[in-house]
């Protein structure tokens, strides 16, 4: 996969067909982007698991904090990283050692370290780096434009209300497929 | 592999505009509405702390403008747009978001007169210290800066004399500084030149002009190229630090490169409110639609209309950057080779008076105040649009008594010609 440029569909197929995602270096401060990227992807149906050593054991939007990876009790799909880029090895290390495998490895925005992708890649986990799953999520299902964002996408289908019927949110349209 | 990237007049046309979900409607609606309901409590507690993306209020947002941000945005090639009553307004909202009382800005003289009455007077006002510099001198622009300079601002292509400016020159200044260059792109439209490719970080239109194209809507639009660090120099407070209106977010660190944009909406146009109307704002992407072809037209009849000109007995000169002889052409295959632009000025060997003759004598060409329209227009600067100019800076702007400026609209060339032709006597 070439890391600069990713094609629409990979991201698209990512966020519908995951479901349970593990943020490692989650915040308790509301204003701090993983808090705020976190809420976002509750609000669209992910159920998302902090991580986080310094406030592991404390409750985070409803969810208890894991000191790490490998003390959640339930597989996770995608490892979301907001961490730097040099401890991004670590934590794909630790995530290559669970079992079951997540199936995704996602950096966040000037996250980026080719060595662990390419270790994730080799175990046959898709990975995704200097992106922000708030943002992909809000530029394929169209709500980016609503603050004036440039998706780069553009399509004659219709935009999809999010199945939770919630006023104001969009989603990705049908039902997550699985894999 | 990567996808296919749409070319320009696809993008005008589909760029932020997808099919109405509730509806189906193919073209965007016009929400021609005040507010927005909420869920719920939750729902609307989130939105206003920028948890949601989401709409509350038609003076921070509306899903119409929406359509025209995300287009501007496309067609410019930057992260986020924000639209804005007018151009003045964007322009406002831009250094509103940039400048503390006391802090300076370099603008070169080469701008349209509204932009020289904004800076010199009401932007003093507010502390904020316009430096001039030379758009034809680039060092000038280096010699002007100072420790207390927040930003750098230029026109593309300039009013009126159509001059285009060494946007990667100025780009340099900008970037060995330490400050964002702000480009005026009006004249040009990204048709013609995306001044993002050449280093500006951010773009301000008034979309009044050629992108709306038919003369009919007052609007503006601030382009973030989100190219600029705004943490790095501890300059831009707003940007950077802790905002009490938002419990403590950073806005760079939260919003990344649509920071600057968000920043423009979230704290000026919600305190000071410049908002476009949802009509407006409908009837600016529509005519967006057709960007591309109408700004070939309009070049090409600019063109014909300059090459006219010189060989017209009347005319002392023609400033139009198309032409090979003129200084700034060379310039013009550079930054915008698709077309030098419609709006240039010419002077007739009657000077002032005859120049007044003309304005009057016209009767194709319509005689106002405006560029851009579809319909050509004609206008004495020094005593409308740049009227309360000093003699100085009419003669720095390039609108001295003799000048006249034309903005030429997408007619058959040949009636404007014949317009012009009678009008000149």
């Amino acid at each position: 996969m070439n890391h600069d440029s990713y094609p629409e569909n990979y991201i698209r197929g990512i966020l519908k067909s995951v479901k349970i995602i593990a943020m490692v270096g989650a915040s308790a401060n509301e204003v701090r982007p993983s808090n705020l990227v976190m809420k976002y992807l509750q609000g669209k149906g992910y159920e998302v698991i902090p991580v986080n050593p310094l406030i592991a054991g404390q409750s985070l939007l409803g969810q208890t904090v894991y000191a790490s990876l490998s003390n959640i009790p339930k597989p996770v799909d995608l490892v979301d990283i907001f961490r730097n880029s040099e401890a991004a090895a670590a934590v794909v290390a630790e995530a290559l050692t669970l079992d079951p495998l997540p199936s995704v490895i996602w950096m966040q925005l000037s996250v980026r370290n080719d060595e662990a992708a390419r270790m994730a890649e080799a175990a046959g986990l898709r990975v995704v780096m200097n992106r922000c799953p708030k943002i992909e999520y809000g530029k394929l299902s169209g709500e980016w434009a609503w603050v004036g964002g440039n998706s780069g996408i553009i399509s004659s289908r219709r935009q999809h209300m999010h199945e939770n019927g919630r006023m104001q949110s969009l989603g990705l349209g049908a039902k997550p497929t699985a894999g | 592999m990567t996808d296919r990237q749409p070319g320009f007049d696809t993008l005008a046309i589909h760029a932020g505009a997808s099919p109405d979900p509730a509806t189906g409607a193919r073209v965007t609606p016009i929400y021609q509405t005040t507010a927005f309901v909420f869920e719920d409590v939750k729902h609307a507690s989130d939105l206003f702390a920028l948890r949601a993306f989401g709409n509350i209020y038609t003076r921070i947002m509306n899903p119409t403008q929406a359509v025209l941000e995300a287009k501007v945005a496309a067609l410019e090639g930057g992260t986020a747009a924000l639209a804005t009553a007018s151009g003045h307004a964007a322009q406002m909202l831009v250094f509103h978001t940039l400048m503390q009382p006391g802090d300076e800005f370099v603008a070169v003289r080469q701008l349209y007169g509204g932009s020289i009455n904004q800076f010199s007077h009401s932007f003093k006002s507010f502390g904020w210290h316009v430096v001039w510099a030379d758009a034809e001198d680039i060092s000038s622009i280096e010699k002007a800066l100072s420790p207390k300079t927040k930003a750098i601002f230029i026109e593309s292509i300039a009013n009126p004399g159509g001059r285009i400016t060494d946007i990667a020159a100025v780009s340099r200044i900008a970037k060995a500084a330490g400050v964002p260059l702000i480009v005026d792109n009006t004249l040009a439209t990204p048709y013609l030149c995306k001044p993002i490719e050449h280093g500006a970080n951010v773009v301000v239109h008034s979309l009044t002009k050629f992108m709306g194209g038919h003369g009919n809507s007052m609007g503006g639009a601030i382009v973030d190229a989100g190219n600029f660090d705004w943490s790095k120099s501890g300059k831009y407070p707003l940007l950077s630090e802790p905002n009490d209106s938002y419990h403590g977010m950073k806005f760079h660190e939260t919003f990344g490169g649509i920071a600057f944009a968000i920043a423009c909406r979230v704290l000026g146009l919600r305190d000071l409110g410049p908002a476009i109307s949802p009509q407006n704002a409908f009837y600016i992407l529509t005519g967006m639609e057709t960007l591309g072809l109408r700004m070939q037209r309009h070049c090409d009849n600019a063109l014909k209309v300059a090459e006219w000109l010189t060989q017209n007995p009347k005319v002392a000169w023609v400033n139009y950057a198309g032409l090979p002889n003129d200084a700034h052409h060379a310039l013009h295959k550079k930054y915008a080779p698709r077309g030098a632009g419609a709006v240039f000025t010419f002077g007739l060997k009657g000077g002032y008076e005859a120049g007044v003759k003309v304005v009057s004598s016209v009767k194709l060409l319509s005689h106002l105040a405006n560029v851009g329209d579809t319909r050509s227009l004609i206008i004495h600067p020094a005593s409308t649009t740049h009227s309360q100019l000093t003699p100085d800076q009419l003669k720095k702007a390039g609108a001295t008594p003799d000048v006249v400026r034309l903005s030429i609209g997408i007619e058959d060339v040949e009636d404007i010609i014949a317009d012009l032709d009678q009008a000149i006597g």
